[in-house]
């Protein structure tokens, strides 16, 4: 069984990190995962995507991701112009950061939509609303439950070190924590 | 003749390739008169074929040379002179 | 847990790449190669490689300074991609003409003009007739054992060649996955210091690569192409060698994937083998007899292996990420060449797809295999954008 995350940024936001986090929190969770990004201009500010296989077996397909299980979206302009629920499975999940709810954002999908606020958990806790990676992680492992806490954990404290690491799994946990507690009703 | 494995080759190989059979017209002649063992004709030799240890002992070896005429040119005696290939009375 | 580390392609090579010891190092960074030659001029300025990082002004000094070195009987490592490789093409031919196992990374690009900086095959396709061996890649793990293999055939005194590991640049280098990378002991153990045959000595003098008039030029390309040939059970016997020594496969020449009942066989080089597999297993759920036969050693060409490995196939279909512009794919050019005058004569259609880094996706390969299965191709494009106007062709 293998699941399929595109993710959507701009370049120089973080999303190459995004795909590789979760890619090193599959490996963590005993799973096959590749990930890759897609060059375009490597210019700040363009649009471009990561892409993560998740699966039981080797994975062996490098194409780039049309049928997506999951998408993340961590720039909610992106939302003007390109369709980023293109071809997202219908019984799949798109996250996307933002602060308005998710029927008022009109993405023509049947999948499950879910926003997340992690622009402001980003601000709030390292000072810079651009750094949405990895509380957007922090949602959708609440949404889905698709990778373990301690993996994510693991990933993160892999890819970063000392402060950074700190507060990016803070940011993490506060995205984490925002969406279980509105799934419990608080 | 062996090709090595990129074509590799070891010093000497001059010594397999008789430059001597280069020659057409003429060949040194070492007179033997005035000879004052300067060794310029030795030299300058573009071959490395003359060779003597005194005055009017110097010679060619004809497997090698290939009668460019240079020795005679600039012997400051005039002690070499070129002769036809195939001998005085050819 | 799975065996291995998650890591950057790119690392996973330089990593390798130190593995096996080389004495001199030198490269020219190009896109998308740059990771590579960044990770390992890091390993040499850490002290973790004992070797001289030589930095130059270009490929072809890239070259030139691994042709030197290797001359001098050291193991070295160069690495490069599209407009390097082919600035290096001149030393290339050198290398292989003088004999010198030189070992390199091609990280497949496309090559200008119009400047693109994705993964194509094509500028490793253009060196195919240089004299070095050519292994392709399907994935990060396996560039790094074709790596280590590639140093041993090479070095093989039955070989003295140089070898190319080409994978796909971006598709491989820059993604992240598992690799499984062996220890210093157990690569030790697998390949030999490097014992050159000749080697240039000033105690000993020789002088190599000279002079051949037309009396002997000609043996001396007789000379490489024997050794190709030969060469062929050297890499099978490596790659055998490789597989009891580190408990996973390597598959030598080829690797065949649901080839041997298979009616419809598609051939392929690199990273796209692996989507295509995907559709294989998908079209034999559906009943289709389709398999794959994945070409890693693509000089030499293994013509008689392939000829036994795809005689009971009606249909063969290359896919392949170059073209000689005005004839037709490399790969499809040498596959037809296999079966001329003989007894099996299978159905041969040639695609050309993925040129300067358009994605191959599963769609595409479908309906390539479904089009071979009704007309015989010849460079057929997949994946054009019809919407374009192309002026001259339809505009």
């Amino acid at each position: 069984m293998m699941k399929e995350i595109r993710v959507h940024a701009r370049a120089g936001q973080g999303a190459i990190t995004t795909a590789t986090i979760l890619a090193n929190a599959a490996f963590e969770d005993g799973k096959y995962a590749l990930s890759f990004p897609t060059f375009g201009a490597a210019r700040m500010g363009a649009p471009m995507n990561a892409f993560v296989r998740i699966g039981d077996a080797p994975i062996r397909v490098r194409s780039q991701i049309y049928k997506p299980d999951y998408v993340l979206v961590q720039d909610p302009s992106l939302l003007r112009g390109f369709d980023v629920v293109a071809g997202l499975k219908p019984d799949g999940l798109a996250v996307i950061n933002s602060t308005r709810k998710p029927s008022e954002l009109g993405l023509k999908t049947q999948a499950r939509v879910l926003t997340t606020p992690a622009a402001r958990i980003a601000k709030e806790i390292m000072g810079r609303a651009d750094r949405v990676n990895t509380a957007l992680i922090g949602a959708f492992i609440a949404a889905t439950g698709e990778l373990t806490m301690e993996a994510i954990e693991k990933a993160i404290y892999t890819r970063f070190s000392g402060k950074a690491a700190e507060s990016n799994w803070k940011a993490l946990v506060a995205a984490y924590d925002e969406v279980k507690n509105r799934e419990n009703g608080l | 003749m062996k090709i090595t494995l990129g074509t590799v080759t070891h010093p000497g190989g001059s010594r397999v390739n008789k430059t001597g059979s280069w020659r057409t017209a003429s060949k040194p002649r070492f007179n033997h008169q005035a000879c004052v063992a300067c060794d310029v004709c030795a030299l300058v030799c573009p071959e490395g074929c003359i060779f003597g240890t005194g005055q009017n002992t110097y010679y060619a070896n004809e497997d090698y040379c290939k009668g460019c005429g240079i020795c005679a040119e600039v012997c400051p005696v005039h002690d070499i002179e070129m002769i036809p290939e195939a001998g005085e009375d050819g | 847990m799975v065996k291995g580390r998650m890591l950057q392609g790119a690392r996973a090579m330089a990593e390798m790449c130190a593995l096996c010891r080389p004495k001199v190092i030198s490269a020219y960074p190009i896109t998308p190669q740059t990771l590579i030659v960044e990770e390992l001029s890091q390993i040499v300025a850490d002290g973790d490689l004992e070797a001289e990082f030589i930095n130059v002004e270009g490929e072809h000094s890239a070259a030139s300074v691994v042709l030197g070195a290797a001359a001098v009987g050291v193991r070295v490592f160069t690495c490069s991609s599209s407009q390097g490789l082919l600035l290096m093409s001149e030393v290339i031919f050198n290398i292989a003409g003088m004999r010198l196992p030189v070992v390199m990374i091609c990280v497949n690009r496309s090559v200008s003009a119009p400047l693109n900086i994705w993964n194509d095959q094509q500028d490793s396709i253009i060196m195919r007739d240089s004299g070095w061996i050519q292994l392709y890649a399907e994935n990060n793990q396996e560039t790094c054992d074709l790596l280590l293999q590639a140093h041993k055939i090479a070095e093989d005194h039955r070989v003295m060649l140089p070898a190319m590991v080409c994978c796909d640049g971006y598709v491989l280098p820059h993604a992240y996955e598992i690799v499984d990378l062996p220890s210093q002991a157990e690569v030790d153990a697998f390949l030999p210091s490097y014992d050159p045959i000749y080697k240039l000595d000033i105690d000993n003098p020789t002088t190599m690569g000279a002079f051949a008039d037309p009396e002997k030029y000609m043996e001396t390309r007789y000379m490489i192409q024997e050794t190709m040939k030969k060469s062929l059970s050297v890499i099978e016997e490596v790659a055998r060698d490789f597989g009891s020594s580190f408990g996973r496969s390597s598959y030598g020449l080829f690797e065949k994937y649901r080839v041997d009942d298979a009616s419809t066989v598609v051939v392929a080089l690199g990273s796209m083998a692996g989507t295509i597999k995907d559709v294989v297993d998908e079209l034999r759920d559906q009943g289709e007899k389709v398999g794959i036969l994945r070409l890693i050693c693509y000089r030499p060409f293994p013509k008689e292996a392939l000829y036994e490995a795809l005689s009971a196939a009606e249909n063969i279909v290359i896919m392949e990420k170059d073209i000689s512009l005005g004839g037709s794919g490399a790969v499809a050019t040498d596959m037809r060449a296999v079966f001329y005058g003989r007894e099996a004569c299978p159905r041969i259609s040639g695609f050309i797809l993925g040129l300067g880094g358009r994605d191959i996706t599963v769609d595409d390969i479908k309906t390539t295999i479904s089009k071979a299965q009704h007309q015989v191709a010849d460079a057929d494009f997949v994946g054009l954008k019809e919407d374009l106007e192309l002026e001259g062709i339809n505009g």
